[in-house]
């Protein structure tokens, strides 16, 4: 599978898991962005050196995987983009941050390494979590949330039709790109005599698309508003949701609870 | 260059949501204010236009490697600063939450450091003032490049910069830099000449979608008719005015014939030639430049101005004629 068809999949297959009816989806989509936010927020505000009070954080994406019967995996491999430049910034610091910050039996773990880990599952856990969002909001509920945040409509709508017409506009790159590469077999990629015309004509014909949608807009009695169907009421659980995870992240970031746990093993 | 939220501490973060949102309020105003509805659907197309070309390899002559468009610059120069600012913003949005490529909270700083620079800083201080005077191939090609290549130096710099800022990494300033920058030069030359490509071939099909560019139009700043009235004062000025400051030496011809035969004025003998002479000084209104029996200097000076109306009633009329004929020819 070609690049942009497995993005045209990861589309659909995101929009038909977040067009499931489970409890995590039936959720107010403003009430998930404010967890998911707060979440990444308090995640990485943890200091590089602290580990173990991290790894607490994993609750989080644990409850939700598991109650919300979410794949882990696809999960997993969203972290393909993310974890090699998070890696490739952190692998340094054991370099030049030797000095000794743990000693597990013999082992010496410098802080340099114990900076890079933390860097390293940070960049897990906010990945996780924004997975999380996508997974059980549709994109148009999470627009709809921006705009009871006052987000103004013209960003909200293009956001909108940007996402409507990303698979369209992906096929269409898809279909071309595979034409040309039935007529220049054996090529790897564009050749540079063709760049322009080929994505040139692309471009005119997105553009001519575009005075056809809007002229459909205008049919359909578009005035500057987009309307999102129905208005979704916050609900007591979904006041409960947030309350919940909003005290839980801030005991873990601010109290010393892995300590505590440990203490009652050790 | 997408930043992942690993990447930066909160204080990071909400310090480049706030200036990203300064941006973005100025560019929601500025298109409000150009009260173009048809644009919101062009900005939503470009945008997943933008993400779609995006995936598309081009090859890099004489490498084995690929490049890939450069949408700030590309998006700007289509739709201008404040559209294709907030046209980009949607596009980082949507990569961050569809496909992990860059972060929620780092958004604010994925914000500056790609749509910022790419439309603003690459918009209005390279693009714009390059096509000021009219769009060419030439000059497309030099904004792409140096828009592209200035763009992305100033986005790595400030990933640099907020990665230290944020305490992440342990390198050390200049190292990160120079591991940075030069990458970063790379691509910036690639996605350059990509964007280039596509902006002169839109210039040669539908110029009129290039943004920032004088079109003939605009560049005809005064009408017909008042080029006309320019003209015609001009004419009265050097005519009536500048023409008293004439020389009184012989011109060229005169001077060669006085060289030559020792006189400036031939006499010519016959009766063909008199007949001639007497035709010309009863119709001639002012012989010699003057006024008939006259001396004065406003004599020369009206001859000058009558003589430049009557050479451009002359040329218009001919024109005219010339048209005239041309249209029966190309009827016939």
């Amino acid at each position: 599978m070609n690049k942009m068809k497995r993005a045209i999949y990861e589309i659909q297959s995101l929009d038909a898991l977040a067009n499931e009816n489970r409890w995590v989806n039936r959720l107010h989509p403003l009430v998930k962005l404010c967890v998911t936010i707060l979440y990444i927020g308090i995640t990485v505000s943890f200091p590089k050196y602290n580990l173990s009070s991290l790894l607490v954080m994993a609750v989080y994406p644990i409850i939700l995987f598991v109650t919300g019967d979410i794949s882990f995996w696809k999960g997993i491999r969203r972290l393909r983009v993310v974890l090699p430049l998070v890696c490739v910034v952190g692998i340094f610091n054991p370099f030049f941050d030797r000095e000794i910050m743990i000693q597990v039996g013999n082992v010496n773990i410098s802080g340099g390494v114990l900076s890079m880990l933390t860097l390293m599952i940070k960049g897990i856990f906010t990945v996780f979590a924004s997975y999380l969002l996508i997974a059980t909001t549709t994109i148009e509920k999470i627009c709809y949330a921006l705009r009871i945040l006052h987000l103004p409509k013209i960003f909200v709508t293009q956001i909108l039709l940007i996402y409507r017409y990303i698979s369209v506009l992906l096929s269409e790159a898809n279909r071309i790109t595979q034409a040309y590469a039935l007529r220049a077999p054996g090529q790897k990629g564009i050749h540079f005599k063709v760049w322009g015309s080929l994505v040139g004509q692309m471009l005119l014909r997105s553009m001519d698309r575009a005075e056809d949608i809007y002229e459909g807009m205008c049919l359909r009695g578009y005035q500057g508003e987009f309307y999102y169907g129905s208005k979704i009421k916050v609900r007591w659980t979904d006041m409960l949701y947030l309350c919940i995870w909003a005290t839980l992240f801030l005991a873990l970031r601010f109290l010393p609870v892995s300590e505590r746990i440990g203490s009652m093993f050790v | 260059m997408h930043m992942a939220d690993a990447l930066i501490v909160p204080t990071v973060a909400a310090t480049m949501y706030a200036c990203s949102t300064v941006a973005g309020g100025y560019s929601v105003r500025k298109v409000r204010l150009e009260n173009e509805p048809k644009k919101i659907p062009v900005m939503g197309v470009m945008g997943a236009f933008v993400f779609a070309t995006q995936m598309i390899n081009f090859t890099i002559p004489g490498t084995g490697s690929s490049g890939h468009l450069c949408g700030g610059m590309l998006l700007s120069a289509l739709l201008g600063p404040y559209a294709g600012f907030l046209t980009m913003i949607g596009v980082l949005l949507i990569q961050c939450l569809l496909f992990a490529d860059g972060g929620l909270l780092a958004l604010g700083c994925n914000v500056w450091n790609m749509a910022f620079y790419g439309c603003f800083i690459g918009a209005l201080f390279i693009w714009k003032p390059i096509m000021k005077h009219g769009a060419s191939k030439k000059k497309i090609i030099a904004a792409s490049v140096l828009g592209c290549v200035l763009t992305l130096q100033l986005g790595a710099f400030s990933v640099t910069l907020e990665t230290l800022a944020s305490g992440i990494t342990e390198l050390p300033f200049f190292t990160f830099v120079a591991t940075m920058q030069p990458i970063h030069l790379a691509i910036g030359l690639v996605e350059g000449l990509i964007t280039a490509a596509v902006l002169c071939f839109v210039y040669e099909v539908r110029p009129e979608l290039l943004w920032g560019v004088e079109t003939e139009e605009k560049k005809e700043r005064f009408s017909f008719k008042k080029t006309l009235a320019v003209l015609g004062i001009l004419t009265v000025l050097i005519g009536g005015g500048l023409s008293l400051f004439a020389s009184a030496n012989p011109d060229g011809l005169e001077w060669s014939m006085e060289k030559v035969a020792g006189t400036a004025e031939l006499e010519a003998k016959g009766n063909a030639y008199e007949k001639a002479a007497q035709i010309q000084e009863k119709t001639a209104l002012l012989p010699d430049y003057a006024f008939k029996n006259s001396e004065s200097v406003a004599g020369t000076s009206f001859s000058g101005i009558v003589g430049a109306a009557v050479v451009v009633a002359v040329c218009v009329g001919c024109c005219y004629l010339f048209k005239f004929f041309k249209k029966n020819v190309s009827h016939e």
